[in-house]
C-alpha cells in the first residue's frame, strides 16, 4: 500500500499522509452521511412512518442539508464553562474513534498498519473516546452533562471487561493480535469462519461452535454498551438527562460527537466481522478468481467487509427502536452476573480445547 | 528529515509541554488532562523505539485504567461542589535546590556516561517473543504479580461489599 502510494506520489511523507486520510475520505465520511439518513429511514419505517421525505427522492439528500445547516450554526460555549477543555474535548473523541480504523484490515491491500498489536491497540485506543466523553461532561458544567458523562465512563468500564474476555478467548484461539492473520485463518468458505468454529475439524469443531456462538453474542451485546446505543444508552437517556455528555454543544461540535458515534458504531461492526465473520473474506470464494481477474479480488474483500459491517450497523439500528433502555441497576447485572461469568467461562473451556 | 525524524519531533513536544502543563497549572482537571497527553507522548515515543507492545501497554494502563479512575476521583471536587482545593507555590528556595542539585547530578552522569552504543536491529515483533519470556523465563515474577492484582481484587470486593445488618 504504501510503496505503492510512494510509487506513484514519489515523496514518503505525502504517501504515508494519503495513506493515513484515504480511509477516512474514501469510506468513513460517505459511510457516516448514509448512516445518519438510514438510521432516520430505519426509524420511520419500524413506526410505520415515511422519515425524510422532502429533500432530494425520498430524502436522500437530507443529511447533506442538515450538515449545511450545522455548519451555519452559531457555535456557543456557555459562559461557565472551562473553555479549553470544552473545545477539546469533540476533537479527542473524533480522533479517537477514527484512529480505531488504522488497525482494521479492509481487504489485504488496503490495511492502515498490520501491526502485530492490533486488537489490544484498538481496545486501548478506545479509551481515549471515554476520556474525551469525561473531559466533554465536565467541562460543560452542566449536571445533566456531568451525570450522563458519569454514566456513560462506569459504563464503557465495565463493558470492556466482558469484551476483552472475548477478544482474549479469540486470541487464544487463533493465536494472534494481529487481525489481518486472524482473518486469514478464516479463508474460504463460510463454515471456516470464527463464529462456525474457525478451520478447526472434526470433534474440535462440533465442540467449539456453540462456545463461539455465545461469544458472538457476548461481544456484540457488550460493544454495543461500549458505543452507548440503545437499549445501553442511559448515557444520554433524553428523558432523563436531556441529551447526556454533548447536552451544551452546539453545531459543528455536536456534528463531530454525532460522527464519531457513527464511526464508532462501524468500527465495532467491523471489528466483530473481522474476528468471527471471516473478515474480509467472502462466504463463497472470488469472482475474480473464476474469471481470473486478479485486481477484482482486493474489491471483492473491500465489498464483502463493508457489506458485513454494514449489516451489523443495520442490526443495531433495529435494535436501537425495538427494545427500551435499560435501568441502571440492570445494566450493571447484565454484565457482571451475567457477560462476565458466561464469557469467562467460555475462555476457560476455549483455552482447554487450544492445549488439548 | 525523514518521516521518523518528524514524528519523533512531534511526539516529544507533546510529553514535553503536556508535562510542564501538568506541573504548572493550578487547575487540578487540566493537570490531569495534560497527564494524559503526557502518557501519549511517551507511548508515542515507546512505538518509535520499536516497543509497541510496550506502547499499546502504556495507553491501555495509564489512560484507559489509571487516569479514569484518578477522574472519577478528582472530578466531584472540584467546581461542580464548589470545594475549593488549596492549590500555592511553597518551598521556593528547597524546592530549587532539590531540582538544582537533582538536574546537575543527572546532566553530569548523561554527559560523563560512556555509553554503549550498539548498531540494533528492532525486531518485527515483539509480542509473541515477550510473551515466551514472560511464561518461561520470568514465570515467578509473573505469577507473583498475578497473585497481586487478584489480593487487590479481593480486598476491592470485600470493601464493596455491604455488610448484612
Amino acid at each position: 500500500m504504501y510503496e505503492f502510494l510512494e510509487n506513484i506520489v514519489g515523496n514518503q511523507i505525502i504517501a504515508y499522509f494519503i495513506a493515513a486520510a484515504l480511509p477516512l475520505f474514501l469510506f468513513i465520511l460517505p459511510y457516516a452521511l448514509i448512516a445518519v439518513l438510514a438510521e432516520r429511514k430505519v426509524s420511520a419505517h419500524m413506526q410505520d412512518r415515511l422519515g425524510p421525505m422532502r429533500v432530494g427522492f425520498h430524502g436522500i439528500l437530507q443529511t447533506i442539508a442538515d450538515i449545511l445547516k450545522l455548519i451555519q450554526k452559531e457555535d456557543i460555549i456557555p459562559s461557565a464553562a472551562d473553555k479549553k477543555l470544552f473545545v477539546t474535548a469533540p476533537y479527542i473523541i473524533f480522533m479517537s474513534s477514527f484512529a480505531v480504523f488504522a488497525a482494521i484490515p479492509f481487504s489485504n491491500f488496503f490495511i492502515g498498519s498490520s501491526i502485530d498489536v492490533g486488537l489490544f491497540y484498538i481496545i486501548a485506543i478506545s479509551g481515549f473516546v471515554v476520556a474525551g466523553i469525561l473531559m466533554g461532561s465536565w467541562a460543560s458544567n452542566n449536571k445533566y452533562s456531568l451525570l450522563g458523562g458519569m454514566r456513560s465512563v462506569a459504563q464503557i468500564i465495565s463493558y470492556e471487561i466482558p469484551t476483552a474476555i472475548v477478544v482474549l478467548t479469540m486470541v487464544m484461539l487463533t493465536g494472534s493480535l494481529n487481525l489481518e492473520t486472524i482473518t486469514n485463518q478464516q479463508t474460504a468458505f463460510f463454515w471456516n469462519w470464527n463464529i462456525f468454529g474457525g478451520a478447526a475439524t472434526g470433534i474440535t469443531k462440533i465442540v467449539l461452535i456453540p462456545l463461539m456462538l455465545a461469544a458472538f453474542i457476548i461481544i456484540f451485546i457488550s460493544m454495543l454498551a461500549e458505543v452507548n446505543r440503545t437499549p445501553f444508552d442511559i448515557a444520554e437517556a433524553e428523558s432523563e438527562l436531556v441529551s447526556g455528555f454533548h447536552t451544551e454543544y452546539t453545531g459543528m461540535r455536536f456534528a463531530m460527537f454525532f460522527l464519531a458515534e457513527y464511526a464508532n458504531m462501524l468500527a465495532v461492526s467491523l471489528i466483530i466481522s473481522a474476528l468471527f465473520l471471516g473478515g474480509y473474506n467472502s462466504p463463497f470464494g472470488y469472482l475474480g478468481n473464476s474469471l481470473g481477474v486478479a485486481w477484482l479480488i482486493p474489491i471483492e474483500q473491500m465489498f464483502w467487509f463493508t457489506f458485513k459491517g454494514i449489516i451489523l450497523v443495520i442490526l443495531q439500528m433495529v435494535l436501537r427502536w425495538t427494545l427500551p433502555r435499560l435501568r441502571v441497576d440492570q445494566l450493571m447485572t447484565v454484565c457482571w452476573k451475567y457477560l462476565i461469568p458466561y464469557s469467562i467461562a467460555i475462555l476457560l473451556i476455549v483455552g482447554f480445547i487450544t492445549v488439548l | 528529515m525523514g518521516i521518523y525524524d518528524i514524528i519523533f519531533y512531534l511526539f516529544a513536544a507533546i510529553t514535553i509541554v503536556s508535562a510542564a502543563i501538568v506541573v504548572n497549572t493550578k487547575n487540578i482537571i487540566h493537570s490531569a488532562f495534560s497527564l494524559l497527553l503526557t502518557f501519549f507522548g511517551v507511548s508515542g515515543l515507546y512505538a518509535l523505539l520499536g516497543a509497541d507492545f510496550l506502547a499499546i501497554v502504556q495507553i491501555m494502563v495509564y489512560v484507559g485504567g489509571i487516569l479514569i479512575l484518578l477522574l472519577f476521583g478528582v472530578m466531584l471536587t472540584n467546581k461542580i461542589t464548589n470545594v475549593d482545593i488549596k492549590t500555592g507555590v511553597l518551598n521556593v528556595i528547597p524546592a530549587i535546590l532539590g531540582l538544582g542539585i537533582f538536574g546537575a547530578v543527572l546532566i553530569f552522569i548523561v554527559t560523563s556516561t560512556n555509553w554503549h552504543v550498539e548498531k540494533l536491529v528492532i525486531p518485527k515483533t515483539t509480542t509473541s517473543m515477550l510473551g515466551n519470556l514472560l511464561l518461561t523465563d520470568y514465570v515467578l515474577v509473573f505469577e507473583l504479580l498475578a497473585i497481586l492484582l487478584l489480593i487487590a481484587l479481593i480486598g476491592a470486593a470485600s470493601i464493596a461489599r455491604r455488610d448484612k445488618e
